[in-house]
């Protein structure tokens, strides 16, 4: 009984709570600019290929292909009246004579998702273990020591062999395609949460001597509480910061790896990917680099400003202001 | 704080050995084969007389046993060896690389220079910015500067070296014809010419590589800084009539540290490490380079040396981290 | 004419300076980049071409191939024939004759018994040489005098020309390498590193997978060449770098095998500075058709083992592939000048290949027909044709490459429209081509139905490479996996026909056998062949005297280059 209690009033209160957020979050004008930036990238590439319909992997027939092939997006006709271009490729096309429109668009809704996720799941292991080791003292070594031994490990023989154990097991699961999301995203988390739970864990060694934390603890608040309401808010801003730096870094490793051959199949786009195979011809075509490392950068710095403003908005000193 | 040192020290020995036989089953257990580079016209069993006279055919633990014996017990002595010129190495084997049938230390040594060179001055200088970047950002928080410095570094650590590398040599090499496109590593410094043609031939691939340093430390000291300039002891240190310069300098900074000497603790092993993708792009060819192309190669001991040489460096400098955070917050206790 | 400028001494060499030649190292320094960066200068440890081919600057063999494929003496006086008299009536015997007064780069008489101790060096059972296949066949190498080598062959061996010929068997120093032997040539690092040899060069400072320094070589044979006093062989990076090192900046004057696309390559030659210029060997890029059941749910000791599969053993489907491809086209895309269209196994020399009709031209239709008439259609509407309830669905794995990628993608689409339904792997390099048998991602083993990659011989003479398509040759598990018939394409017929090559001798009728193998594999469904390939390497326009050589190492007349004022 006294337990719903509680949680009603819990409820109660972080509801005002997220409301206060909210409008903190909203005055914050970079975090606005950003939400709206990343909702219309995460839009353009969910629902701009139901509008946009050129298919990214189809060629055209020979004599076609030859014909439609390299193509400059529309905007080079403003300054060179003799460019190869098309309304009906309005950013070009590749050396394949694929839609160079419809590639960016298919390749961000893999480059997002994989970059998402990877980095909520190396956040999440990041911070629970940082979380643990810093606050429970006989857990500290042990984690740590672990965290060493996979700072230590060197990432390509370690995807090889990944991919020699599960790629199987999980194409059965989860189809060809989802079982490469899997095990591209569970690689990439795996390997890249270290230097997260090193920070918090820095944090959290620090933050534990502090006189609120002790305060708590001497009224006999477990430890479970202390974490939620007193450790991690204050650890928000590191850990906002490895978010974003980890999308970034996520999208990269996702093309090094279907580069290499343990990701998604040659002909499927991504935003790395298409950065990647563009690079030899960057003098003559520049838009194919242009356009992918513009998409990863706006979405990077979209999420670091929504990351400002959750952070500035999470913090009830800031918040009162 | 000593005894905590020299327990850690006393602990790192089980722990380097656990982690050497952990990356020496992985290696073991990911699948290639030495002779991938030797062209198909070779055949299969030319190629198995090959690997069975570089040992592949004993069995995992005696070839593990070889390498510790090898790493622990022959190097060192190769190593008083040249300092003092003794000879207790003769005749021993030390480890050898499969690729190149030369023992794999004297390689280290030769690549270390241009490593250091360009991954630890990139270092230095990606650190030497960052700070007062990541200070003043956070300081004057979204001023003009502050969203300048956002843009710059976010962009900075979003375009791949793969990229940003090709793109400063197009520019600078190849366009302006500024600087070389290819690193000499031959080239030795012993006058000032010499250290400008040096200096003109590491300036790129030191940009390229400051630049994600800088991005990634300078968002790191910001955020730490924010989330000190607004604690209730910097109001009292400003109430006391400290200096603004006092105020920020000492107190906010040195309180901030704890996560940017977290992050520079696991960069200084990745200076050894080298920089796989900008070491390719400008053909430095340091431990980089020499660590994928060994693996690419399944250069077995190369790879395993190298990469527990660095997994030394790693719990090293995790233990350094540890110990300044003691004495950054002197509250933190380990003990 | 060298001989002569020799015996004439100094005066003559001066006054011949201002023409063409120049006096030794009166170029300066000449800049080589290989973007696979040599580990080892022993060719007989390695077998790498990047090893190979830094290797033939500083040791060199008896006889090599020229640019046109033809032998040419080297430190040998002549190349021995039957006709005068170097090779034996039975064909069991070659006997060498050295050309006199060759000195090593240390200033020692080259003689016979080094010969001798290079094919020791190579045979001994622990040595674990790399061109073991040079010296098949032999039983005795003897030296009757300081310039002489007979080398006996346990059956008649009508192509001789394996031991001392060729960048890949070239000839060592018996003083220096005395104590190599065996098990102990690997702990030869200062050897390996440094070999003393009878070439232009000799190695200054090596690097291993960095870069070679090297300067003339005081002693070489021709007192004029060469050239270049110095040199600089750096390795490392990727081909695109390599390519604009030479075209682009003008750093460096040669750069080695350039495997980019024909549209990227002429960017780079716009800039003005260097030239590409390309050879044709064997090489051939190819599609292997998987000539067992490679279906997952089989278990490991049958999957790519047990015959046959379910739909790529039916000619209608093979022929079918093959004609819905566009090989004009992919030159096009994926090798320019670098490429021919070719459905030849061995489309070079010119004696051994053969025409196939249909070979350039796409025909979609006919490919559509062909396989109606054979009862494949598509019996479920779902655009995908089934033979015998099986749909054409083909998983198409090849190695990871920016030209393969769009191979791949290209033949993906054509392949669709007439009704097959391909899926695309891309496997890493090191992985692909390595032979471990744990991995399941090698050319091998061959878990795929078809997969793409390049193959060639040494040398002008197919025999062996032809021996790739015997029954016995085929992977499995009995084998570890090690087999060089990868397709397992395997025919009675072909069997008796590779014995029947092995023991002919004359010319026109080895010709005759080789085109009919040839042919039964190409149309018996052995493969699909795409392009012959050729080599693209770029010279700087000021560096003179480069001639591509695709039989021998490319830096084979590397003594004759020059700079062009």
């Amino acid at each position: 009984m006294t337990d719903t209690v509680q949680h009603v009033e819990q409820t109660e209160a972080s509801r005002s709570q997220w409301w206060d957020v909210w409008d903190q979050f909203k005055s914050h004008r970079g975090a606005l600019v950003g939400l709206v930036i990343f909702a219309i990238i995460v839009f353009g590439v969910t629902l701009g290929p139901f509008i946009w319909r050129a298919d990214p992997q189809a060629i055209p027939p020979v004599v076609e292909m030859i014909k439609q092939r390299d193509y400059r997006p529309i905007y080079t006709a403003l300054w060179d009246s003799g460019a190869k271009v098309s309304w009906a490729n309005p950013l070009g096309t590749d050396n394949l004579a694929r839609d160079n429109l419809a590639r960016l668009m298919y390749g961000g809704r893999v480059s997002i998702a994989v970059g998402l996720t990877a980095m909520v799941l190396s956040i999440v292991l990041g911070t629970a273990i940082g979380v643990v080791a810093g606050y429970f003292r006989k857990f500290d070594g042990p984690l740590m020591r672990t965290t060493d031994l996979f700072l230590a490990l060197p990432l390509l023989p370690l995807i090889l062999v990944a991919s020699l154990l599960f790629r199987e097991p999980l194409s059965a699961m989860f189809g060809v395609e989802g079982g490469t999301f899997a095990l591209i995203v569970a690689l990439i988390g795996i390997t890249s949460w270290m230097q997260t739970a090193r920070i918090v864990r820095g944090d959290v060694l620090a933050l534990k001597e502090r006189e609120f934390v002790l305060a708590a603890r001497s009224i006999g608040t477990p430890a479970r509480r202390i974490i939620t309401n007193h450790i991690l808010p204050n650890i928000m801003s590191p850990i906002m910061v490895s978010a974003t730096l980890g999308i970034a870094s996520s999208i990269i490793t996702e093309s090094a790896l279907s580069f290499l051959g343990f990701g998604f199949p040659p002909d499927f786009p991504t935003w790395g990917r298409l950065l990647n195979d563009s690079v030899d011809r960057m003098v003559s075509y520049p838009e194919r680099v242009i356009w992918p490392g513009l998409a990863i950068s706006l979405t990077v710095l979209s999420v670091n400003y929504i990351g400002d403003g959750l952070r500035d908005a999470l913090d009830p000193r800031i918040r009162g202001r | 704080m000593l005894t905590f040192t020299i327990r850690r020290l006393i602990l790192a020995i089980p722990t380097l050995l656990f982690i050497s036989l952990v990356i020496f089953l992985l290696l073991q257990l990911a699948p290639g084969d030495p002779m991938a580079q030797v062209p198909l016209t070779v055949p299969p069993e030319v190629k198995e007389k090959m690997r069975q006279a570089l040992g592949l055919g004993q069995p995992v633990y005696v070839q593990y046993w070889k390498w510790i014996v090898q790493f622990f017990w022959i190097e060192p002595q190769v190593l008083i060896d040249n300092i003092f010129g003794t000879s207790l190495t003769e005749g021993k084997l030390r480890v050898i690389s499969w690729q190149t049938r030369s023992p794999v230390m004297d390689i280290v040594y030769q690549r270390l220079p241009q490593t250091l060179w360009v991954v630890g001055v990139a270092y230095l200088v990606g650190i030497l910015i960052a700070l007062p970047i990541g200070i003043y950002s956070a300081y004057r928080q979204y001023s003009v500067f502050d969203n300048a410095g956002t843009f710059v570094t976010m962009v900075g650590f979003s375009v791949p070296p793969f990229f940003s590398g090709v793109l400063v040599i197009v520019i600078f090499a190849v366009n302006l014809g500024w600087f070389p496109s290819i690193y000499d590593t031959t080239h030795k410094v012993t006058d000032w010419a010499s250290f400008k043609v040096q200096l003109n031939q590491m300036f790129l691939p030191v940009m390229v590589l400051a630049l994600q340093i800088t991005s990634q430390i300078s968002r790191f000291m910001r955020a730490s800084m924010l989330d000190n300039l607004n604690q209730d002891y910097v109001r009292t240190a400003r109430a006391k009539g400290l200096s603004e310069w006092t105020v920020v300098m000492t107190h906010v900074l040195r309180n901030s540290m704890i996560p940017v000497v977290t992050v520079i603790a696991l960069g200084i092993p990745s200076i050894f490490g080298g920089a796989i993708i900008t070491e390719q792009v400008f053909k430095v060819n340091g431990i980089g380079q020499l660590l994928i192309t060994s693996i690419q190669a399944n250069d077995l001991p190369m790879v395993q040396t190298l990469t527990f040489i660095f997994a030394v460096l790693i719990v090293l400098f995790n233990l350094v981290a540890d110990v300044l955070y003691g004495i950054l917050d002197p509250r933190i206790r380990y003990d | 004419m060298n001989l002569k400028a020799t015996l004439l001494g100094a005066a003559a060499a001066f006054a011949m300076a201002p023409m063409a030649m120049a006096e030794r190292g009166a170029d300066g320094h000449v800049n080589i980049i290989y973007w696979q960066a040599p580990s080892i200068l022993n060719p007989f440890l390695s077998g790498g071409t990047k090893d190979i081919e830094s290797a033939s600057l500083i040791i060199e063999p008896l006889a090599r191939y020229d640019e046109t494929g033809t032998l040419v003496p080297w430190l040998a006086e002549e190349v021995p024939t039957v006709e005068n008299g170097g090779v034996s009536e039975d064909l069991t015997s070659i006997t060498w004759k050295l050309k006199p007064g060759i000195l090593w780069s240390d200033g020692t008489p080259f003689t016979s018994a080094d010969v001798k101790f290079t094919a020791d060096y190579c045979m001994h059972p622990e040595g674990g040489c790399a061109q073991l296949t040079k010296f098949e066949g032999v039983t005795s190498v003897e030296t009757p005098d300081e310039l002489t080598v007979v080398v006996t062959f346990d059956k008649p061996t009508p192509f001789p020309y394996g031991p001392f010929v060729g960048g890949e068997s070239p000839i060592l120093q018996a003083a220096q390498f005395a104590n190599c032997m065996g098990a102990k040539a690997p702990e030869c690092t200062e050897q390996n590193f440094n070999p003393i040899g009878t070439g232009p060069f000799v190695v200054t400072d090596f690097r291993p997978n960095d870069v070679i320094s090297m300067e003339a070589n005081p002693n070489y044979r021709d007192p004029n060449k060469p050239a270049f006093a110095t040199l600089t062989f750096k390795g490392g990076g990727d081909a695109t770098a390599a390519g604009r090192a030479v075209m682009e900046t003008g750093e460096f004057d040669y750069a080695w095998n350039l495997q980019l696309a024909p549209d990227v390559i002429a960017g780079m030659e716009a800039a003005g500075k260097g030239t590409a210029v390309a050879g044709f060997g064997p090489l051939l890029e190819r599609i292997m058709l998987n000539n067992t059941n490679p279906d997952p749910a089989l278990g490991p000791d049958e999957r790519s083992v047990v015959r046959p599969h379910p739909f790529l053993s039916d000619p209608a489907v093979y022929k079918a592939m093959s004609m819905a491809i566009d090989r004009p086209l992919l030159v096009e895309v994926g090798y320019g000048k670098a490429g021919r269209v070719s459905c030849s196994w061995v489309p070079a020399p010119a004696a051994y290949a053969i025409e196939v009709e249909g070979c350039d031209v796409q025909d979609i239709a006919g490919a559509n027909a062909l396989l109606d008439e054979a009862g494949i259609v598509d019996t479920d509407g779902d655009g995908i044709r089934e033979k015998d309830g099986v749909p054409l669905k083909v998983l198409y794995q090849t190695s990871t490459n920016a030209v393969r990628q769009d191979f791949q993608a290209l033949i993906k689409q054509w392949w669709s429209e007439i009704g097959i339904d391909t899926e695309l792997r891309n496997i890493n390099a090191s992985v692909f081509f390595g032979g471990d048998p744990g991995s399941p991602d090698t050319f091998q083993k061959f878990y795929a139905d078809v997969e793409m990659y390049a193959n060639t011989f040494n040398g002008t003479d197919p025999q062996t490479y032809l021996g790739n398509a015997l029954c016995d040759k085929a992977p499995s598990p009995a084998n570890q996996w090690q087999g060089e018939n990868i397709s397992r394409f395997c025919s009675e017929e072909y069997d008796a026909l590779h014995a029947k090559l092995a023991t002919t001798a004359n010319a026109e009728e080895r010709a005759e056998i080789a085109k009919k193998l040839n042919r039964m594999v190409v149309e018996g469904g052995g493969m699909i062949p795409l392009v012959h390939r050729g080599r693209l390497s770029a010279h700087a326009n000021s560096l003179g005297g480069v001639k591509l050589n695709v039989w021998d190492s490319e830096l084979w007349n590397v003594a004759d280059w020059y700079r062009i004022k």
